[in-house]
């Protein structure tokens, strides 16, 4: 059987004026259908580069993102995005910010009393349905950030790709969002890549976690599956072995094998 | 005393439309107040019409005396009071009141600034999407913008051959660059997101252009309109004055003509307070329009 997600040999390097800088070498990950997976690395690393490679807005140097075999050159919702800065459109409404997705998607195939059901169930999916004709202005981070993924889930995406959705949260919001995001894992089945800092976010989330090396030319230093049961509850993990161990050993590589250096930068 | 009634009730219709736009954008609306609204249209109201009024004291003293050059304030209210009192009237083809004058000029500035605004839009979109587009074509831009409206219009005679497509012509030249520039500079600043955004979705260009483009370079984009239409009102009263019709513009050159020295007094007050409303307009406009994106 041949992977959902292959990255194969993936390199990219950047060139601004004459100096090129190598940010990947040789990323090489298969990813199966409906796994979470989580990349975690220090700032700088080249996480987001690897999102949007997978994501088609930048260009591999060289190797190739195949999803079902297909080569990914070009953005496109199947492999919707939701950005660490929620980036809703300030002057649409949360309502005609996914409608915008949902129309461009299901223009053709879904007609527009569809459509309109469709985009409330996402809506509810992240419980945001109470606040559909406020503008982003009108509510808070967490409430946007659920927006952005609603948006991305209203496209019905093959892989679901999260750069760091929690980052800009306190912890109670992040809590609640990292719920939802299990629970519509749960039940959509959707494939997921996600990238954080947040070593507990990764390990209570993931079915395997992504350990990125320091750049430049940074490659995945090691994958770190985590066996543990769904659903899973995060009182209940709080003193569970196997959480335990899958933390202290993201925590030893990051903090212990690959110590951030400011030299990096 | 009627140019200050005629400036008095203007101010009065534009500022109650930005106060509404005001309460838009504020989380929690308050209680209509109606004292607190009377207390604010009087602090608005009550100081420039101190200042006109001394104004006008002032400039009657100066021109009181019979070697004066200009005539005082008085002088203007008795020798063109058909002018003050009756904008309306309607003798013939030739003899026509001045808010007929103004509304004949407004049209030729709805034109050609109509025509400006579309046509700097689409140009400013194009240049602001492409790096090489804006460098060589904004130095072209910032020269050709400071041409004053009058020095295009030879050319525009020479080139349409009549007076009406001339006067189109110039306010049209005039008014576009200021709605170029800003609107490239406004689309050179849309936020990368929204961009990746577009590219996710995979909008086609005029899909981008309307619903990513416009909205997001609003801001810029209305900035460009509300400089363009005040040179445009700038331009309409040149240009008239020497093409010639009913219009405005040329009233004053026929009254200097024929040494109606008050005549051209009134005449400037309805210009100065045309655009002044021109101006409010575009303004109120495009804090209505823009109301979303200012926000973050
Ligand atoms: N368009 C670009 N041109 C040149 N260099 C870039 C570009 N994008 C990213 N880089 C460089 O690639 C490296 C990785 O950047 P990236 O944004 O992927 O890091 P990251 O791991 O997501 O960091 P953080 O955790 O802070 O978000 C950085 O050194 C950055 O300077
Ligand atoms: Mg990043």
């Amino acid at each position: 059987m041949t992977a959902y997600l292959k990255l194969d040999h993936i390199d990219k390097s950047f060139a601004r004026g004459g100096q090129v800088s190598d940010v990947l070498r040789d990323i090489r990950l298969t990813i199966d259908k409906g796994e979470f997976v989580s990349i975690i690395g220090h700032s700088g690393c080249g996480k987001s580069t690897l999102l949007n490679l997978i994501a088609g807005l930048t260009k591999v140097s060289a190797g190739a993102v195949l999803l079902e075999d297909k080569e990914v050159d070009s953005p496109g919702p199947e492999r919707a995005v939701v950005f660490q800065n929620h980036s809703l459109l300030p002057w649409l409404t949360v309502y005609e910010n996914i409608n915008l997705a949902v129309a461009k998607v299901f223009g053709r195939s879904k007609s527009k009393a569809e459509r309109h059901d469709w985009i409330m169930r996402n809506l509810d999916l992240v419980q945001m349905a109470h606040a559909r004709d406020k503008r982003p202005a009108e509510i808070s981070g967490g409430m946007k950030q659920r927006v952005g993924i609603a948006r991305a889930l209203a496209m019905e995406p093959k892989i679901l790709l999260l750069d760091e959705p929690f980052g800009a949260l306190d912890a109670l919001t992040r809590a609640h969002l990292q719920d939802a995001v299990m629970d519509i894992h749960s039940r959509l089945g959707s494939t997921t890549i996600m990238i954080t800092h947040d070593v507990d976010e990764a390990v209570l989330l993931s079915d395997r976690i992504v350990m990125m090396t320091n750049g430049p030319a940074a490659t995945i230093g090691e994958v770190l599956p985590v066996p543990l049961v769904r659903p899973r509850r995060r009182i209940e993990l709080a003193s569970d072995r196997t959480f335990l161990r899958c933390r202290e050993a993201v925590l030893k590589f990051l903090y212990e094998r690959h110590r951030f250096v400011e030299a990096a930068e | 005393m009627s140019i200050q009634a005629v400036e008095d009730t203007k101010v009065k219709a534009f500022p109650a439309k930005p106060a509404e736009i005001v309460a838009f954008t504020a989380k929690a609306r308050p209680r209509i107040d109606l004292v607190a609204i009377a207390g604010k249209v009087a602090s608005t109201l009550v100081p420039p019409a101190i200042v006109i009024a001394l104004l006008l004291v002032v400039w009657q003293v100066a021109c009181s005396s019979p070697t004066a050059s200009l005539p005082p304030p008085s002088q203007v209210w008795n020798e063109a009071y058909d002018l003050i009192a009756h904008p309306f009237f309607d003798n013939g083809p030739q003899d026509i009141g001045l808010a007929w004058r103004v509304l004949i000029s407004l049209q030729r500035v709805a034109i050609g600034f109509g025509m400006a605004a579309v046509v700097g839009v689409a140009l400013g979109a194009l240049v602001g999407q492409s790096v090489w587009a804006m460098r060589g074509l904004d130095p072209v831009f910032q020269i050709l913008r400071t041409v004053p409206p009058l020095a295009w219009l030879p050319l525009s005679l020479a080139a349409f051959r009549d007076s009406n497509p001339s006067a189109l012509f110039v306010i049209f030249i005039t008014s576009i660059w200021p709605v170029i520039i800003n609107t490239a500079v406004g689309v050179r600043n849309i936020p990368q997101d929204y961009r990746n955004v577009a590219r996710i979705l995979r909008l086609n260009q005029l899909e981008f252009f309307v619903k990513i483009m416009v909205p997001a370079a609003a801001p810029y984009i209305f900035t460009g309109l509300r400089i363009g239409i005040g040179l445009s009102w700038l331009a309409i009263v040149a240009a008239e004055m020497l093409t010639g019709g009913v219009g405005i513009g040329f009233f004053i050159w026929d009254a200097w003509n024929s040494s109606r020295l008050p005549d051209i007094i009134v005449a400037l007050a309805y210009i100065g307070v045309t655009g002044f409303c021109l101006d409010r307009l575009v303004a109120a406009v495009g804090a209505f329009v823009t109301r979303g994106t200012t926000a973050k």
